[in-house]
């Protein structure tokens, strides 16, 4: 249970850097010389990248590009559209 | 070619199932302002589109949308997956199941199949990106009318998310228009400043 509720923590950074990489590269497309928003950006990219190298040590394959052990982790369950492989937002303490 | 993360851009979790909503969700799936409409059409225009900042928006928007059109089948599925046949007929969607059973099929909320007639890829640059800023608020607007119809904030918060995303691209899809037209040193005759 411990462990289902780091991965669900983990995964939600996860979400939360990819969404900001994202949102920025989309302004980046059409603000190229916007040089604090590329440090913005390229910090997102640093923190997704650790995130998932730690997700991946402990939970498995989350892209199509991860390493593997055995047996072939990609094709565990649940997939992404199932219920159980979503997080729930908790709405924030006001 | 595309690269895949095994994760929604934003989380669907619905517990409550309710076939009543599938059937109007779905058209943002595969209706005339949905996702796949969406996708097709900006990953179509970028193979004629010009300017590096305007390529990269067809290019990079037409990518989000093709997690959008996820995001939506995952919440059809949710939604569709534990129904009774009972809830499923008293929900209006008996008809979609004689089809498709609790499948996912790409149709609108009135049950028409998807048609390539819902988009438009010109050739013309100025014409695609015009093209884009209207079916981004027609989205818009669609998914506003889901919001409305809907009770479940399991539902409500994916909807919210992604109404959001349609103002957000209708913003980079303004400002790549404007960069075409300096560019092509058009005149700004329909665009307020």
């Amino acid at each position: 249970m411990k462990n289902e509720m780091n991965k669900m923590e983990l995964l939600k950074q996860i979400s939360a850097a990819k969404f900001m990489m994202e949102d920025l590269s989309l302004f980046l497309n059409t603000h190229p010389t916007d040089r604090e928003t590329i440090v913005e950006y390229n910090y997102y990219v640093k923190e997704w990248r650790d995130l998932k190298e730690n997700y991946e040590m402990n939970f498995g394959m989350l892209s199509d590009d991860s390493l593997s052990c055995y047996p072939w982790q990609w094709i565990s369950e649940p997939w992404p559209w199932e219920n159980e492989a979503n997080f729930k937002f908790e709405k924030e303490e006001s | 070619m595309w690269t895949y993360d095994k994760f929604l851009e934003y989380p669907v979790k619905i517990k409550t199932p309710n076939p009543e909503m599938a059937k109007i969700i779905i058209t943002q799936y595969g209706g005339p302002d949905g996702e796949l409409g969406a996708s097709l059409r900006y990953l179509s225009q970028r193979f004629s589109m010009i300017t590096p900042q305007a390529i990269a928006t067809c290019n990079d928007i037409g990518t989000e949308e093709l997690a959008h059109l996820e995001m939506v089948g995952a919440m059809v599925r949710q939604l569709m997956k534990n129904a009774t046949l009972e809830e499923i007929q008293k929900g209006g969607m008996g008809g979609y199941y004689a089809d498709h059973g609790r499948g996912i099929y790409p149709v609108s909320a009135s049950g028409v199949p998807f048609d390539a007639s819902y988009i438009q890829s010109k050739g013309d640059p100025i014409v695609d990106l015009t093209e884009n800023l209207a079916a981004e608020q027609k989205a818009r607007a669609t998914y506003e009318y889901l919001i409305n119809m809907a009770d479940d904030p399991d539902v409500i918060e994916p909807l919210k998310f992604l109404r959001e995303r349609e103002v957000v691209h209708y913003q980079r899809f303004g400002e790549a228009l404007r960069i075409v037209q300096d560019y092509l040193k058009e005149p700004h005759l329909f665009i307020m400043h």
